[in-house]
């Protein structure tokens, strides 16, 4: 049932190099982005070579041969999460994905300012003063500076779950956090910093119950674990198909086929309209509404080669996988006396990514250190400043590791830090 | 490439032991700078002393190279005008950018050539500038620099 994590490794050409003088590379670092196999490579290089050419504009052969790749794609990222292809658009980024739900909400709320756009406007989409944005203290910067940008513009307030010292988002308050004033709710799945998966279900319901809008960050779970649309119960979902072995480009962006309806664009140009005069213009249903200009086509193709990479391997095998990961990894770290995990200590509803601190260094240091023996982790804040200050660090290392990856790396990167606290001199 | 190459007996000691550490008591100009790619922190604050001389306070968090680099820096300019400080600064930038060539002046450096193995590792420049870049804006704040020759972090 165990991944033969040696014979994936030879699928990623990236994996065979050395670094810093001949050393052998470890790669802990797929929570920032993953690594490609050659089946993404050649995908990508096969449409480039053969069927290059604009989607969804002129009747040629090459033309054609290209909408079908591009759709083709689209319909197997959408089985993938088990949504249907319409359900699926593309983006640049889990980033611009999130911007583009903001600016559904600040483009709503401007129109009907202006009461110039004859088109309804869904009221669900139109902030004012005392409305409330709900998300929480372990966000991500891409599902934190929106909302407060979107708050700075209508007027509306942000509120967010706090987190206990384990790392877990305080529930106890959900009924009066999210109530009638709420308009939008939006949690990350599984933290990019602390592991943490949170029951994003129950709090999507409870979105659901006051008319909120519900959104899901599923950057770091659709990559590692089975999701399923219909169970989390998001209106909207989004991820980045860079850190799940696609190519960089291209984000996702899962929503009902209601609320990409109800939603106004974002970006506008060609490809996303239906009708256009000289003073107004109409525009093309979902998902075409919200894909403005020439896509990424072949970032979806590669994308697409990527997700069957993983359904050949099965998402439930991978989170096993990953399971077993993050339980050697917790033993080996916690064994390193210093050595102190930011985030839930055991493996009950945590994934892979596992930060933590080592006393008397700054993770710039420790990550110095391994960077010097091969092993490839983050340092810094994660993009998520704000939790970090919520546990007094002004950084971590963090290991985040994915199917090439197996137990010795997780010791290497282990052994990387005791050097560095031997290094230092602050071994306790 | 090694280690001792990056952290130099000189650093390693100034981390474990800062020199002039604290804030002053009356600055004419502070700035407090961070590096948002990791976090690290620190105000740089100057005053004049009654010689003349530059008084350098500082304060701040980060990793061994930011902190240390503060310290080789408050130990440099202190006592010295604010043109020599201009001079010490601008050839620890231009160290910075040598990627690693290139001889820098330890007449000029003093113990700061220490950091010239820092200019081969270019995520950790920011690091060790961010003390330097610092002293510029404290220096502006004050009044004491007045040429707007803001030189850009890479
Ligand atoms: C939880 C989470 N949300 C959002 C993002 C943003 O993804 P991207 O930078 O690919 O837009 C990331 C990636 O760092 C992430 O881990």
């Amino acid at each position: 049932m165990s991944l033969d994590v040696a014979r994936i490794k030879k699928d990623f050409p990236l994996l065979a190099r050395t670094v810093r003088d001949g050393k052998e590379l470890i790669y802990l670092d797929s929570g920032a982005t993953s690594q490609k196999p050659y089946q993404v490579l050649d995908a990508e290089r096969a449409f480039y070579e053969t069927s290059n050419a604009a989607v969804h504009r002129g009747a040629h052969a090459l033309a054609e041969e290209a909408t079908i790749h591009y759709e083709d794609a689209r319909s197997t990222i959408a089985g993938f999460i088990g949504a249907a292809p319409s359900n699926i658009v593309f983006t640049k980024n889990a980033t611009e994905a999130l911007n583009l739900c903001s600016y559904a909400f600040s483009n709503a709320t401007s129109l009907s300012r202006q009461g110039t756009v004859s088109r309804s406007i869904d009221p669900r989409f139109i902030l004012k003063p005392g409305d409330s944005i709900v998300i929480s203290e372990m966000e991500h910067h891409a599902n934190l500076v929106p909302w407060q940008e979107l708050c700075a513009k209508t007027g509306a307030t942000l509120r967010w779950f706090s987190v206990d010292d384990e790392g877990r988002l305080d529930l106890s308050d959900m009924d009066t956090l999210i109530d009638a004033t709420t308009k939008v709710v939006s949690i990350v799945h599984q933290s990019n910093i602390l592991g943490t998966v949170n029951p994003v279900r129950a709090i999507m319901d409870r979105a659901h119950e006051v008319g909120a809008v519900g959104i899901v960050d599923g950057c770091q779970s659709v990559p590692h674990m089975p999701v399923d649309v219909a169970s989390v119960g998001a209106d909207l979902l989004m991820w980045s198909g860079h850190k799940m072995l696609g190519p960089t480009g291209i984000g996702c962006l899962y929503g009902t086929s209601e609320i990409l309806d109800a939603m106004p664009p974002f970006l506008t140009g060609g490809s996303m309209i239906e009708m256009v005069s000289m003073e107004t213009s109409t525009f093309a249903p979902a998902p075409q509404k919200f894909e403005a200009g020439t896509p990424m086509v072949a970032q979806a193709v590669g994308l697409a080669a990527g997700v069957r990479y993983l359904e050949e391997i099965g998402m439930d095998e991978v989170a096993d996988h990953e399971a077993a990961l993050t339980a050697h990894s917790l033993s080996v770290l916690t064994a390193i006396p210093g050595v102190r995990i930011i985030g839930p200590s055991t493996t009950v509803e945590r994934g892979s990514s596992i930060s933590f601190v080592v006393d008397g260094l700054h993770p710039h240091d420790v990550g110095q250190v391994l960077d010097n023996r091969g092993v490839a982790v983050r340092v810094g804040h994660h993009c998520a400043w704000p939790i970090c200050r919520r546990f007094g660090v002004p950084a971590t290392t963090r290991i985040s590791p994915y199917i090439y990856n197996d137990e010795s790396d997780i010791d290497s990167a282990a052994a990387g830090v005791v050097a560095a606290q031997d290094f230092f001199g602050v071994r306790p | 490439m090694n280690l001792e190459s990056l952290y130099q007996e000189i650093i390693l000691d100034h981390y474990k032991r800062p020199r002039g550490q604290g804030l002053l008591a009356s600055p004419l100009g502070s700035a407090h700078h961070v590096n948002p790619t990791c976090g690290d922190e620190l105000t740089v604050e100057v005053g004049l002393g009654s010689d003349g001389g530059l008084l350098i306070g500082y304060e701040g968090q980060g990793c061994s190279i930011s902190q240390a680099s503060a310290s080789v820096m408050s130990e440099l300019v202190s006592g010295h005008t604010v043109q020599d400080a201009e001079t010490f600064r601008l050839a620890f930038i231009e160290m910075m950018h040598a990627k690693g060539t290139g001889e820098p002046d330890e007449e000029v450096l003093g113990d700061a050539v220490a950091f010239a193995g820092v200019a081969k590792f270019p995520a950790r420049i920011k690091c060790a500038l961010l003390g330097w870049m610092a002293l510029q804006d404290a220096e502006i704040q004050s009044g004491l620099l007045t040429t707007q020759t803001k030189e850009h972090s890479p």
